[in-house]
C-alpha cells in the first residue's frame, strides 16, 4: 500500500509538466503532442460537451475517488507542491487537523458557479475554474520568463548560424487578466501554505462537484479500528483536513486520495480499499478556518511594457499601432458567436499563448473579462492558421477543417478616409488591397468621374473575412485607415 | 500541391525526353569519340581539344549544316564594341578575320538581315564570304519589310534584291520571312500576303534563286500556328525559332508575348521541319549566370564555358539544324567552336540541371542592391537593403525552400523566415510596402523598388501558407 503515494506523486507531477509546457510552449510543437492533456480537463470538458472525457472522470471519480483533483488538475497539484514546502519548515510536518466542512461556502460558491454559467452572465464563472486558473497563472506570470529564455537561446543560436530558437516578443496583452491571474496565484498560495487543499474543499466548483460523487466510491483509503491506536497523525497530516481521528471517520467528499495518511500511519491501520464500513456523519468537531484572506495585492508596478532599443541609422521612426475601438468584438473563427464562445470559454488563455500571429489577448470588457478577443496591431489572423481551434479545449472554438477557416467570416472591414493615405494624396497606396486573401478590396476613384482623383479601397463586405490583413498592414499609424468590425453571429460564405 | 506535383511530373518527362533526344542525336549524327580525328588547333582552353564540328542535314535540300551558325547581328565595331550598341562603322577586318576563322573551322552557315548591323550587316557579309568559294557557305537573310514604308510590293522587292547585291550572290541558301508574328496576323498578311512577296518567294524558290524558304517568328503565336498549318501549301524548308534552356518552359515569364519552345520545337519536329535557333543565350544572359548558379554548373566541368551548356543542351537536340551565335569578338567564336567540335550532348543529370538552373534564375532573380542606402529612410519605415540582403543572400547561397515536397523544404523554410525576422523587424518587412515610389528615384541601380518588394511578399507569404 505503501507505493500508492510515490506512484501518485509521479503522475501528478507528469501531468503538471505537460499542463505547464501546453501554456509555456509558443510554437505549437507541444500543442500538437499534448494537447490532449487540456482535453481532459474537468470543466472544459463539460462546455465542449466532451461526453466520452466526461463519463470517464465521473466513472474515475466514483471508482477511485478524487484522483482527479491529486493527479490530472494542475492547480491541485500546484497547491500540494506549495503545501509540502510549507511542511518542510520545522514542526509544521505534521501542521494539519480535522475541521468540519463548511457546506454554506462550499455549495455556495457551487450555486453561484452554476448561475453566473446558466446564466451567461459574462465570464465570471471562468474566475472559478481551477484549470483556468492555472492557464492564467502560468501564461500571464510564467510564460514571459520562458520566452525571454527562449529569446537569449535565439540571440545565441542567431550567432551559430542556427535556426533552432526564434525571437518572440513578450507584450502586455491585458492588465485586468495579469492581475486576476496574480490574486488567484497568491489566494491558492497563502491557502495552500497555510492549509493545504482549503481552496478544492471550500471554493473549487469542480472539487464540490467531483465530492458528491466521490462519497459513493468504489475504493477509498479506510481505518481499520482495531488496528487504530488513536494517535492521530494521520489526521495533522491530512491536507484536505477531513481526517476526524477522533471518530475514525473520512469525509469522502473532501478526501483527494493522496494517500498521505496511508503512509503517515505506523500501525499500518489504514488501507486503500473497498469500504466495509458505511461512514456517519459524526458530531461537530471545533474546526480552525481558514479565513479566506483575499489579499488584494495588486502589483502596480509590473506592467510596464519593456522598450526595445533599437538602432536606428537610416530607418524611419515607426509609431506603435494602436487598437480602434470594435463595437463588438472579434472572436476567432470557430467561435461560431459571440454567445457560444462567452458561454464556453473558460478564460484558460491557452489560445493566446498558442496564437503565432500575436492577435489574441484577453478582453478587458467586463462582460467578456479574460477571454480572448482579437486585434491586429502586431499581427493579422492568416487564413491558414488553426491552432487556437486546434487546441481549444473546451470547444469555444470548434475544431475548423482545413480551409474552413478561409470562408468563415468572423467580421468585415470598415473603411477610415481621414487616415487613408491615398485618399488624403499622401501616397499612391494599396496595399489592403494587395493583401486582402479574400478579394473583397478594390481600389476606386474617390471620384468616380474623375481619372485623376485620389483611389481610395471599396470594400465587399459579403466577401470579406475579417481576417485583418487590411488593417495590419495599412501604413496609417497609430490607426489604421482600414479596420475589422466583429461580426456577433460568424456565417460561411 | 496538385501543381506541385504537375511540376514534378513535367520535370520528370523532360528528363526521358531529354534521354531520349540524346540518344537519338548521338545516333542521328555520328558523334565521333574524342580521340578520334582531333585536329591539330590553336584553340586549347584547359583539357579539351577541339576534334571535328558537329553537322546536321535539312529535310528537303540534304544541306550539310555545321551545329554552330554564324549569327551577323553583333559584329564588332572599329571602336571594339557590338555594333548592336554603338554607332560606329564595323570592322571589316575584324569581321573578315573571324569569318576566315570560323569557314577553317567547319563553321558553314551565316545568317545576316536587310535589318542587322544598323542595315550594315549584309554588306559586311558579303564582303568577307566573297573571299571564299560560294559552295564553301550557306548564307541566310530575311525579307525585313518591317517598316510600313516598305510594305508595298516595289518596296519589298527592293530589299530583296538588295540582299543580292550586298551579298555578292546569285542564289540565297536560306530566305526567311523575318519575324513572324509581331502584331499578330493583321501585320502579316500587310507584310507578305497582301503585296504577293509570299507567292514572289515561292516561286523564287521554284526558280532556284531561294534554295530553302523559311520563317522566323517571335510574338503572336497564332501566326506561327497558321503558317504551320499551311505547311502542305507552303513546304518550310526550315523555321527560326528562339530557344534556350530558360525559353523552353519559361518564355512568358521572361516576356508576357513569348511561347514556351517546348511547343515551338514540337509542333517543328513533328512535321519533320529542321530548327534555327536564335537567342540561344537569351541576349546573353545565359553567359554570364548569378554566382550561385554559375558555380552549380562549375562544379560540374570546372573547365568549360557558362555559354556552352546553354549551346550544348539545344544541340542535344536532333531537330535542331543550327544554332546561331551573335559574335563579336574572337573568343566567343573559339568558345563555340570548341563546344560544337564535336557536340557532346547533355546527360539526363546535366539536362535535369540545367532546366532547375532555368527555374532559380526565373523565379527567383537577383535583386542588383549594393546596399548603398541612398533610398531609405523610406517614408513608411521599411528597411529596403536590409529586405533585399536577405532574399539575395538566400538566393545566391541555394537557401530557397522550393517545393513543398522536397526533403530539404521544412528546414530551409524555416531558415528563410526565422532568418528574415532576425534581419528585419516585422513591421519593417516587405508586406509594408505601400508602392509609394519615392524610393525609386534615389536608387542608382534603378531598381523597381516597390515591384521587388511585391516579389519578395509574395514569395514570403507563399512560404507561410505552405507549412
Amino acid at each position: 500500500m505503501k507505493y500508492l503515494k510515490p506512484l501518485r506523486r509521479v503522475l501528478a507531477v507528469l501531468f503538471w509538466v505537460a499542463a505547464a509546457l501546453l501554456f509555456l510552449d509558443f510554437t505549437g510543437t507541444i500543442h500538437h503532442y499534448l494537447g490532449w492533456v487540456a482535453k481532459i480537463q474537468f470543466l472544459p470538458a463539460i462546455l465542449a460537451l466532451n461526453l466520452a472525457v466526461v463519463v470517464v472522470l465521473v466513472l474515475l471519480t466514483l471508482l477511485f475517488g478524487r484522483i482527479y483533483c491529486s493527479v490530472i488538475c494542475p492547480l491541485g497539484v500546484t497547491q500540494d507542491f506549495v503545501s509540502w514546502l510549507s511542511s518542510k519548515r520545522k514542526k509544521h510536518h505534521y501542521r494539519f487537523g480535522y475541521s468540519k466542512e463548511i457546506k454554506w461556502l462550499r455549495y455556495g460558491f457551487l450555486a453561484l458557479f452554476l448561475v453566473v454559467l446558466i446564466a451567461g452572465i459574462g465570464s465570471l464563472f471562468t474566475l472559478l475554474d481551477p484549470y483556468a486558473s492555472f492557464g492564467r497563472i502560468v501564461s500571464q506570470l510564467v510564460q514571459p520568463l520562458w520566452i525571454k529564455i527562449n529569446n537569449l537561446l535565439a540571440a545565441w543560436a542567431a550567432q551559430h548560424e542556427s535556426y533552432a530558437f526564434y525571437d518572440k516578443s513578450v507584450w502586455m496583452r491585458s492588465i485586468p487578466t495579469l492581475v486576476v491571474a496574480i490574486v488567484s496565484l497568491v489566494v491558492v498560495v497563502v491557502l495552500a501554505w497555510r492549509g493545504g487543499r482549503t481552496y478544492c474543499n471550500t471554493v473549487c466548483p469542480v472539487g464540490t462537484i467531483l465530492g458528491l460523487l466521490s462519497r459513493f466510491s468504489l475504493l477509498k483509503p479506510v481505518i481499520n479500528t482495531e488496528k487504530c491506536n488513536g494517535c492521530g497523525l494521520c489526521g495533522k497530516g491530512c491536507k484536505s483536513s477531513c481526517i476526524n481521528t477522533k471518530e475514525h471517520q473520512i469525509d469522502y467528499s473532501r478526501c483527494v486520495v493522496c494517500m498521505d495518511c496511508i503512509n503517515n500511519c505506523r500501525q499500518g491501520a489504514i488501507t486503500y480499499g473497498l469500504r466495509y464500513k458505511r461512514a456517519e456523519e459524526g458530531g461537530v468537531d471545533k474546526s480552525r478556518r481558514q479565513m479566506m484572506a483575499a489579499t488584494a495585492i495588486l502589483a502596480t508596478t509590473a506592467a510596464v511594457k519593456a522598450q526595445e532599443k533599437r538602432v536606428d541609422g537610416g530607418l524611419a521612426v515607426i509609431e506603435d499601432k494602436q487598437a480602434p475601438v470594435r463595437e463588438t468584438p472579434l472572436v476567432p473563427a470557430g467561435a461560431r458567436s459571440l454567445k457560444h464562445f462567452s458561454q464556453h470559454c473558460v478564460a484558460c488563455q491557452l489560445c493566446i499563448t498558442a496564437c503565432p500571429n500575436e492577435v489574441l489577448r484577453p478582453s478587458g470588457r467586463l462582460e467578456n473579462l479574460m477571454q480572448p478577443e482579437m486585434s491586429y496591431e502586431r499581427g493579422y489572423c492568416r487564413p491558414e492558421c488553426t491552432k487556437c481551434s486546434d487546441i481549444c479545449p473546451a470547444g469555444a472554438i470548434v475544431k475548423l477543417a482545413p480551409g474552413e477557416k478561409a470562408s468563415t467570416q468572423i467580421g468585415h472591414a470598415v473603411w477610415v478616409e481621414k487616415n487613408c493615405v491615398s485618399a488624403r494624396n499622401e501616397a499612391a497606396c494599396n496595399n489592403c488591397a494587395v493583401h486582402c486573401p479574400a478579394g473583397a478590396i478594390t481600389m476606386v476613384h474617390m471620384n468616380p468621374n474623375d481619372e485623376t482623383s485620389p483611389m481610395r479601397p471599396a470594400i465587399d463586405t459579403e466577401r470579406c473575412i475579417g481576417c485583418g490583413a487590411c488593417e495590419h498592414l495599412c501604413p496609417s499609424r497609430p490607426f489604421s485607415a482600414i479596420y475589422v468590425e466583429g461580426h456577433q453571429q460568424h456565417r460561411t460564405i | 500541391m496538385k501543381e506541385e506535383r504537375n511540376n514534378v511530373s513535367r520535370r520528370d518527362f523532360l528528363k526521358i525526353a531529354a534521354g531520349a533526344t540524346a540518344a537519338t542525336a548521338l545516333a542521328a549524327c555520328g558523334v565521333k569519340s574524342e580521340d578520334a580525328q582531333v585536329k591539330d588547333n590553336p584553340v586549347h582552353t584547359g583539357k579539351k581539344t577541339m576534334g571535328e564540328m558537329t553537322y546536321r542535314e535539312t529535310t528537303t535540300t540534304h544541306d550539310r549544316v555545321s551545329l554552330l551558325g554564324f549569327g551577323c547581328m553583333r559584329f564588332p565595331t572599329v571602336e571594339g564594341e557590338s555594333a548592336r550598341e554603338g554607332d560606329a562603322p564595323i570592322d571589316q577586318e575584324a569581321v573578315n578575320a573571324m569569318i576566315d576563322y570560323a569557314m577553317e573551322h567547319g563553321v558553314n552557315y551565316y545568317d545576316t538581315s536587310p535589318a542587322y548591323c544598323k542595315g550594315h550587316s549584309e554588306e559586311v557579309v558579303g564582303k568577307a564570304l566573297s573571299r571564299h568559294p560560294r559552295e564553301k557557305y550557306f548564307v541566310a537573310t530575311k525579307l525585313s519589310n518591317f517598316s510600313p514604308d516598305t510594305w508595298s510590293r516595289e518596296e519589298s522587292l527592293k530589299i530583296y534584291h538588295n540582299s543580292f547585291k550586298y551579298l555578292q550572290v546569285d542564289y540565297i541558301d536560306y530566305m526567311l520571312l523575318h519575324a513572324i508574328g509581331m502584331n499578330g496576323m493583321e501585320e502579316y498578311n500587310k507584310r507578305y500576303v497582301d503585296n504577293g512577296m509570299l507567292d514572289f518567294l515561292l516561286e523564287e524558290r521554284k526558280a532556284g534563286r531561294i534554295r530553302n524558304l523559311g520563317f522566323s517568328y517571335h510574338g503572336d503565336v497564332e501566326v506561327f500556328d497558321y503558317l504551320l498549318s499551311k505547311h502542305d501549301e507552303y513546304h518550310w524548308d526550315f523555321v527560326q525559332i528562339q530557344m534556350n534552356y530558360v525559353d523552353w518552359t519559361h518564355a512568358k515569364e521572361v516576356n508576357e508575348r513569348n511561347t514556351n519552345a517546348e511547343y515551338l520545337y514540337a509542333e517543328l519536329d513533328k512535321r519533320n521541319i529542321p530548327v534555327v535557333i536564335m537567342e540561344p543565350l537569351l541576349g546573353g544572359r545565359l553567359a554570364t549566370l548569378p554566382n550561385h548558379l554559375s558555380e552549380r554548373l562549375k562544379n560540374q566541368r570546372p573547365d568549360d564555358s557558362i555559354a556552352s551548356w546553354a549551346f550544348r543542351y539545344l544541340g542535344t537536340f536532333p531537330r535542331i539544324l543550327t544554332v546561331l551565335s551573335g559574335m563579336t569578338y574572337m573568343e566567343h567564336l573559339k568558345d563555340n567552336l570548341l563546344t560544337y567540335s564535336p557536340l557532346e550532348p547533355l546527360s539526363d543529370d546535366e539536362m535535369a540541371l540545367v532546366y532547375d538552373v532555368a527555374k532559380n534564375l526565373v523565379e527567383y532573380p537577383l535583386v542588383p542592391c549594393t546596399g548603398c542606402q541612398y533610398c531609405m529612410p523610406c517614408p513608411y519605415g521599411l528597411d529596403i537593403p536590409t529586405i533585399f540582403k536577405h532574399y539575395n543572400t538566400c538566393v545566391q547561397t541555394g537557401h530557397m525552400p522550393d517545393e513543398v515536397g522536397d526533403p530539404e523544404y521544412k528546414k530551409l523554410r524555416r531558415a528563410y523566415l526565422v532568418g528574415y525576422d532576425r534581419s528585419v523587424p516585422k513591421e519593417r518587412q516587405a508586406n509594408h510596402c505601400i508602392g509609394c515610389g519615392r524610393c525609386m528615384a534615389h536608387c542608382p541601380q534603378g531598381i523597381i523598388i516597390p515591384r521587388e518588394m511585391r516579389r519578395i511578399d509574395a514569395y514570403v507569404e507563399k512560404l507561410k501558407q505552405g507549412k
